[in-house]
């Protein structure tokens, strides 16, 4: 993976297979404090503490096409390169809290990348499932709520309408335009 | 910084666009792989070209959705389309560039882009 928005997409879908219903993703970008990090939060299947365990290995996978899931460590390695780390806790039932850290200013630390299109993806390739969807850098902050979108689009109106994905995306990156301070 | 009140005229719009078809006739669906091999060939570029040159030529029957890893890797970014009362077409190692002529040449008017396809990897 070449961005961490990259990373973030592909984490997601664990999500999506676990059948989560509602999906959070923060995105933390602090170069005051050196941390940049994120976290996804669902309220899926979860998983038992044996298969927590053994998680992060490349050799452990619930696909059954293959015998191989690169996802979670792919993530990791990305994550050490860059004097971070992660952690999963997850809960049977309940669901799965993934956090990832980098330092920011690693030189070996991947760009964040195109979140907002990973963003206009996530959430019209999947409907039915809720985003909430929070970005800070340094002290300001941006979110996007799909409840919110959902009440003003009503139930006529999915958000895998094309039209609105593509709303989507510029919303996204213009509210990140200016929490980066930026002008439009 | 754009407003959620944007969002309520693209309602009304996409509405209208549906008041306009007598009825909500089956679209054509166009399914990206989204598994970490999927993500790692680019499948993400690829989705964000299919709903730009869709939505360019206005084209409201068309749904993307994701799928898993269906175990050729190696050929990712894969993209099947569905085209109503039509076989599958599986297209392969897609890039960004080739979604423009997918999109005409298939969507629109019914031809699909062999070169592209499965079929030509050989």
């Amino acid at each position: 993976m070449q961005e961490i928005s990259l990373n973030i997409l592909d984490i997601v879908q664990n999500s999506i297979r676990a059948d989560a219903k509602l999906i959070k993703i923060t995105i933390e970008e602090s170069p005051l404090k050196d941390v940049f990090s994120f976290s996804v939060e669902d309220d899926g299947c979860g998983m038992d503490e044996e298969m927590l365990k053994r998680v992060t290995d490349p050799f452990v996978t619930t696909r059954t096409t293959r015998k191989v899931g690169l996802g979670i460590s792919l993530l990791r390695s990305s994550a050490q390169q860059a004097g971070g780390d992660i952690k999963i806790e997850s809960k049977v039932g309940v669901g799965t809290l993934l956090r990832a850290f980098f330092s920011y200013s690693h030189i070996d630390r991947q760009p964040l990348g195109d979140i907002a299109a990973v963003m206009m993806s996530l959430i019209s390739m999947n409907p039915d499932i809720d985003f909430y969807y929070v970005h800070r850098f340094e002290d300001k902050e941006f979110t996007l709520d799909t409840k919110e979108l959902r009440t003003i689009l009503g139930e006529e109106v999915s958000l895998s309408e094309l039209s609105v994905a593509q709303w989507i995306g510029e919303y996204i990156s213009s509210g990140l335009t200016e929490i980066y301070g930026g002008a439009e | 910084m754009k407003s959620l009140a944007e969002l309520e005229a693209i309602k009304k719009k996409v509405l209208d666009n549906v008041n306009l078809r007598t009825e909500r006739e089956e679209g054509v669906r166009v399914v990206v792989g989204m598994a970490t091999c999927g993500i790692a060939a680019g499948a993400r570029p690829v989705m964000t070209a299919f709903v730009e040159e869709a939505s360019k030529r206005n084209l409201n029957n068309v749904v993307i959705e994701q799928t898993g890893c269906i175990g050729m890797c190696a050929l990712e970014p894969i993209v099947e389309v569905y085209v109503p009362g039509k076989e599958k077409v599986t297209y392969v190692k897609m890039s960004p560039e080739k979604v423009a002529k997918i999109v005409s040449d298939h969507i629109v008017n019914g031809a699909p882009v062999s070169e592209y396809t499965i079929g030509a990897q050989k």
